[in-house]
């Protein structure tokens, strides 16, 4: 039962991370970073049945909230960059390394 | 009235800040009566202290007091306390009074020059590093002003900067006492260590109480106190300074470079005679380089052309005779000869100012010539100089003080009959080199149209100085001539004296003495107008042999220290610093190499592409898992 649910998150996790690195639209990698964060929080979960102890639930709650801040710091940026940018290609803002 | 002493010092510090920090704001007027009002007030001072200390004298011998205290840290308590005494006063009495008249004769040598503030800014500085020199109580505050004259010597050295030539004389000045001060720093933390303490007082009483006469410590104290004095008064091996340091205005060399700062060393083995009597070798040095300083610059004084060149040689031979008395342990001649000597020499450095001036500044002698018409004050001044260093007999300064030393190098036990006739020798150089320098100035044929005539600045100080440099030697008169030992007596207050009154079989002794002297300067005087007077066919005779020629061009460059030292320090200095063979230098340009192509690979790794980032934070967790595992 664990097992599986492990199985699944690090699925979900190795998802999140390919479209992280694969996309280039600041929105789906935005998507594929909140699907890593609820792979973390599945695998939190499973850990937390397989003991019977409530702290797997309480993580999961922490990355909520955690996932919300960064929700609105991201979508802030977002905001900027489609303003400033007229674009939402990560890549096409690479000169601001300086 | 001796509260007010610390008021000496402090009004040419006055007038220093004044001029600096005010200066742009004042008129020419105002400058002159600030820079050289400071000076005369503190000679004023001098004077007035002077009366209740001599009469006051059998009694109380010194007097000290404090300020405030300067440093007070674990074991080391220094102040800001002076000490005067019959030696701290003869000096301040000569650095005030004739300070004062080099000032006033610079109002009219430096006024059409646009440093004028500047010059007496730095002018008033010296004067109060070298009265806070000689009224320390203490060696850190005697350090203090040691190194703040050297201070002003550099700048007054190269107080026309835009010259090249006078930044590097100012340099080598610099460069060279520093070698010297450092000894002495070395020196006097020695002494701290070994007494615990740095007042001049108690120094030299603990000393005499704990150290043997001869041991090692103290030999080895006294040795480096001296390094510091022969650097600081430009004798052998250290005097390669003083000739290039007459770059600067005449009136400096008059008064750093001949009357006061180059006399510093002679105080300080003075002021310190009680550690150098417990070192008998150090004295025998100090002996030593005396004679063989003024044999060297006496023969160099020889050959030079430019008139001051000629001085400043005179002025390192003249010292050097205080320097053998020193060494023979006849402190109060040493002290004497510096008296007269600050008279005479700044006599003759203010002449030969004037003397510049008039034939448009002008410094080469064999340009010169026949200048005795044009100007009888400058001609005269001169010659009562000339007379004064050559010690003609009888009526000049000169003649007691040289006569007194070498009659105490004579009669001394730590004397000699080569010291003697070294001595004698010099006296003979010393002659014959002032009256060449009388007799192509002033006599001959005249190369040069004379310009300018002196001043009443000028003439007042050439001629109060001129009277002085014919009557100081009345104040000390041997035995031979009747007794007057006014000026032995005074300075027996500070300074121990080493002889007994001479004894009645001893007194054909020292006639005989005088008369091979005074031989020596007559003959020198007579030798001079032999070449130097008439059609010169001597000197033509002489100059064309080469043996001569070779002597002359050896003298000429000051027995070749200057390349010696060139070959010895500047050289390899520049050989180790050149760009790109400085080993030091290449360690830290490699490793500044090393740095940037580092710098450069990381920012290869910094894209700019988040992407890239994610992916080795990616990889970064996955190595540590890795290695975890």
């Amino acid at each position: 039962m664990t097992a599986h649910a492990l199985i699944v998150a690090m699925i979900l996790f190795v998802l999140g991370l390919a479209g992280l690195l694969a996309r280039r639209n600041i929105v789906y990698m935005l998507l594929s970073i909140e699907i890593m964060l609820n792979a973390a929080s599945l695998a939190f979960i499973a850990a937390g049945s397989r003991w019977a102890a409530p702290d797997g639930q309480v993580m999961f709650f922490f990355i909520l909230a955690f996932a919300a801040a960064e929700a609105s710091v991201a979508l802030a940026i977002l905001l900027q960059l489609s303003d400033r940018f007229r674009t939402v290609d990560a890549d096409a803002v690479s000169e601001m390394r300086h | 009235m001796l509260h007010l002493v610390p008021f000496i010092p402090a009004l040419p510090f006055g007038g220093f800040l004044l001029l600096t920090l005010l200066g742009g704001r004042l008129s020419r007027r105002e400058l002159t009566w600030i820079g050289v009002g400071s000076v005369g007030g503190s000679a004023l001072l001098t004077a007035l202290i002077a009366i209740p200390f001599l009469h006051g004298l059998p009694e109380a011998p010194s007097y000290s007091g404090r300020l405030w205290t300067w440093i007070d840290t674990a074991g080391l308590t220094a102040g800001m306390g002076w000490h005067l005494d019959a030696l701290s006063l003869l000096m301040t009495l000569v650095i005030t009074g004739v300070g004062f008249l080099i000032h006033l004769y610079s109002t009219e040598y430096m006024a059409d020059d646009e440093g004028y503030r500047r010059f007496f800014a730095y002018m008033n500085l010296f004067v109060g590093s070298m009265l806070t020199l000689v009224l320390a109580d203490n060696l850190l505050l005697l350090y203090l002003g040691w190194e703040g004259v050297g201070l002003c010597s550099y700048l007054l050295i190269g107080f026309w900067y835009r010259d090249p030539a006078n930044g590097a004389a100012a340099q080598k000045a610099f460069i060279v006492t520093r070698t010297g001060d450092t000894a002495l720093a070395v020196g006097l933390l020695l002494l701290f260590m070994e007494l615990h303490t740095l007042s001049i007082q108690q120094a030299q009483t603990l000393a005499a109480g704990a150290w043997p006469i001869g041991s090692g410590i103290a030999t080895a104290v006294a040795a480096l106190l001296l390094a510091g004095a022969v650097g600081k008064s430009a004798q052998v091996p250290l005097q390669v300074w003083l000739p290039d340091a007459m770059a600067g205005p005449t009136p400096v060399s008059a008064l750093i470079h001949a009357a006061t700062m180059v006399t510093a060393g002679v105080y300080l083995i003075a002021r310190l005679h009680g550690l150098f009597v417990l070192a008998p070798a150090v004295m025998g040095a100090v002996a030593i380089i005396g004679t063989v300083t003024l044999l060297l610059a006496g023969f160099s004084a020889l050959v030079q052309r430019d008139i001051k060149r000629v001085l400043a040689y005179s002025t390192i031979s003249q010292i050097g005779y205080m320097f053998l008395a020193l060494g023979v342990g006849a402190w109060s001649a040493a002290l004497f000869h510096f008296l007269t000597h600050a008279c005479f020499k700044a006599l003759l450095f203010l002449a030969a100012g004037a003397v510049i001036l008039a034939v448009h500044h002008e410094q080469d002698i064999f340009r010169m010539g026949g200048l005795r018409r044009h100007s009888p004050v400058v001609f005269w001044t001169f010659l009562a100089g000339a007379a004064a260093l050559s010690g003609l007999p009888l009526v000049t300064a000169g003649f007691y003080s040289k006569d007194w030393i070498l009659w105490s190098v004579w009669s001394s036990p730590q004397g000699g009959r080569w010291l003697w006739a070294g001595g004698v020798l010099g006296a003979f150089l010393t002659a014959l080199y002032s009256f060449r320098l009388v007799f192509r100035v002033f006599f001959g044929p005249r190369r040069a149209e004379p310009a300018w005539t002196p001043g009443r600045a000028t003439r007042i100080p050439l001629v109060v100085l001129a009277a002085l440099s014919l009557t100081v030697g009345l104040f000390e008169i041997p035995s031979t001539l009747g007794p007057v030992p006014l000026f032995s007596m005074y300075l027996s207050h500070a300074l121990p004296l080493l002889h007994e009154p001479a004894a009645e079989d001893e007194s054909s002794h020292e006639a005989a003495q005088q008369t091979v002297v005074t031989m020596a300067s007559l003959a020198g005087v007579a030798v001079a107008a032999w070449m130097f007077l008439g059609r010169r066919r001597a000197l033509e005779t002489v100059a064309s042999h080469p043996i001569a020629g070779a002597f002359a061009r050896l003298w000429f460059d000051g027995w070749g220290f200057d390349r010696l030292y060139a070959r010895l320090f500047v050289w390899p200095w520049h050989a180790v610093t050149r760009e790109g063979t400085d080993g030091f230098d290449l360690l830290y340009d490699r490793l500044a190499g090393a740095v940037r192509s580092a710098h450069y690979w990381l920012t290869v790794t910094q894209t700019g592409q988040v992407r890239w980032y994610a992916a080795s934070v990616a990889l970064g967790a996955l190595l540590m898992l890795v290695l975890a595992l």
